[in-house]
């Protein structure tokens, strides 16, 4: 069993979502002329967002069921793929627009890709502009169990922690839905902590800031210790700047205790209980047994699940392990991790998880 | 293990702290509510002097934004990295840190019976018809 928790179909363009859209936001996106919503998180031109020999002559990848399926199943011999679109609905300011584009994008995955091929789950992606309507958008498309966790961006407009969120946590938990952070952003703020960088390759680079200061959030506000059964998935951050970040954590937690009295469990701790990160990409040293020695640090084999990050370009070839991940601990990202981190996925597989 | 005398009660009041020299290490001696506890005066974090915290309560939760706060005056925050430890038994409330802040037992003795038995008291002019506090190291 192999399960891919990190696949992207792409949208074409806002028309084809249209067919999921109310008649109102379809005509007002024509007359105003919104076209596409793919946003500079991923560049088309980007020779990141798409691996060469995915990328077609004309017009975007992985558009299709058929497509996806060859590609980012079958040629890696996984069993079922998790689709996370990215698509930037998330960056529209207005609340009634974003959700019907939510909504849309929702729709146009289950119909173009969850019902063409039973191997394919997905996120159910929301934006945050408006939380009572995320929430909305999450209980409606729970009803569907190939739905699977719910999608942020990584860059939110607010720490993730602040409870301002935590409406979204608390529908997530009640759906045993976990809450994914994608490498990416709202654009409600600099990508950087140091403000706008002039290079993709800065953006880039700094989504791991991004992600390490939204975990620093999520254990601050106390959204693990309101949330104890919640399961937060980190996609596409990296892991291994993990061990130093919780270091650093833990050491400033040991004086400043006071400040966030609920903390009952070292950052550590939490992250073995309640953190998840997609394999790709690993940005690790290429010696293995360096690497052995993150994983050392990181001290848990359940924390990482199998992920291609398809069509994106983070490796070559068809091995998606980097060296120094053995056997075992393969097998536990390939099927075991996923199964604990997705108990509806693994109940649509006759397990008990 | 000697018993030194820290100081007659009468002079120690609730609040207060002392600090003495056994043996070349300062020990910090605390009134809580009129009870005596000793630590070490060094912070098993890093050898900030525990002298110098300040004595605040102990802030719990039950859960984010829900704040308990208890036992005013019983916990001594070291001034260097902000450590807490329980000032009755040195020890800390931050899973992250496992040392604890070493403790000495202290006790109150009459005058008369520190005049007769083993005590230092090189620094404390005893009189028999007063208590004092006196810390066993």
């Amino acid at each position: 069993m192999r399960i891919d928790c990190d696949i992207h179909p792409f949208v074409p363009n806002t028309r084809a979502l249209f067919p999921h859209l109310p008649p109102h936001w379809r005509d007002t996106s024509e007359i105003r002329g919104i076209d596409d919503l793919h946003s500079v998180n991923y560049p088309d031109a980007s020779p990141l967002t798409v691996r060469a020999e995915w990328r077609p002559a004309a017009g975007r990848p992985a558009t299709t069921a058929a497509l996806v399926g060859a590609q980012a199943l079958d040629a890696f011999g996984s069993d079922i793929g998790i689709l996370n679109c990215l698509y930037g609905v998330q960056t529209l300011y207005s609340d009634d627009l974003a959700a019907a584009y939510a909504s849309a994008l929702n729709d146009w995955v289950r119909a173009e890709f969850l019902d063409r091929d039973p191997r394919f789950r997905a996120s159910i992606v929301v934006s945050l502009e408006n939380i009572g309507m995320a929430v909305a958008e999450i209980e409606r498309c729970a009803a569907d169990p190939r739905f699977v966790q719910v999608l942020l961006l990584a860059g939110t407009s607010h720490p993730i922690g602040k409870r301002l969120y935590w409406p979204l946590f608390e529908a997530a938990v009640n759906h045993r839905l976990p809450v994914a952070l994608h490498a990416g952003s709202e654009l409600r703020n600099a990508p950087t902590a140091l403000g706008w960088p002039s290079y993709y390759l800065e953006d880039y680079v700094a989504n791991a800031q991004t992600f390490q200061y939204q975990l620093t959030s999520l254990f601050t506000e106390g959204v693990f210790n309101r949330f104890p059964e919640l399961k937060v998935v980190m996609l596409e951050s990296g892991w291994t700047w993990l061990p130093p970040l919780l270091w650093r954590i833990a050491k400033y937690w040991g004086g400043l205790r006071m400040e966030i009295p609920w903390a009952d469990r070292s950052p550590a701790e939490i992250v073995r209980d309640q953190v998840r990160f997609s394999l790709t990409p690993t940005d690790g040293p290429a010696d293995p047994d360096r690497l052995r020695r993150v994983l050392d640090h990181i001290g848990s084999d359940e924390v990482l699940l199998f992920s291609t990050d398809y069509p994106h370009a983070q490796f070559a070839g068809a091995e998606v392990f980097p060296a120094g991940i053995d056997e075992a601990l393969r097998d536990r990202i390939a099927a075991a991790n996923p199964l604990a981190t997705y108990p509806r996925l693994a109940e649509s597989l006759g397990g008990t998880a | 293990m000697a018993s030194h005398v820290v100081a007659a009660t009468a002079e120690f009041p609730p609040g207060t702290r002392r600090v003495i020299e056994i043996d070349g290490r300062a020990v910090v001696v605390f009134n809580v509510k009129g009870e005596y506890f000793a630590l070490l005066d060094k912070c098993p974090h890093n050898g900030g002097s525990l002298a110098a915290g300040v004595v605040t309560g102990l802030l719990q939760s039950a859960e984010p934004g829900c704040y308990s706060y208890a036992r005013e005056g019983e916990i001594i925050r070291c001034p260097w990295h902000g450590w807490e430890f329980d000032i009755k038994t040195g020890r800390s409330f931050c899973s992250v840190i496992r040392a604890r802040a070493r403790a000495f037992p202290v006790h109150i003795e009459p005058g008369q019976t520190i005049v007769e038995g083993p005590y230092r008291a090189e620094t404390v002019p005893v009189r028999v018809e007063d208590d004092y506090v006196v810390v066993d190291a």
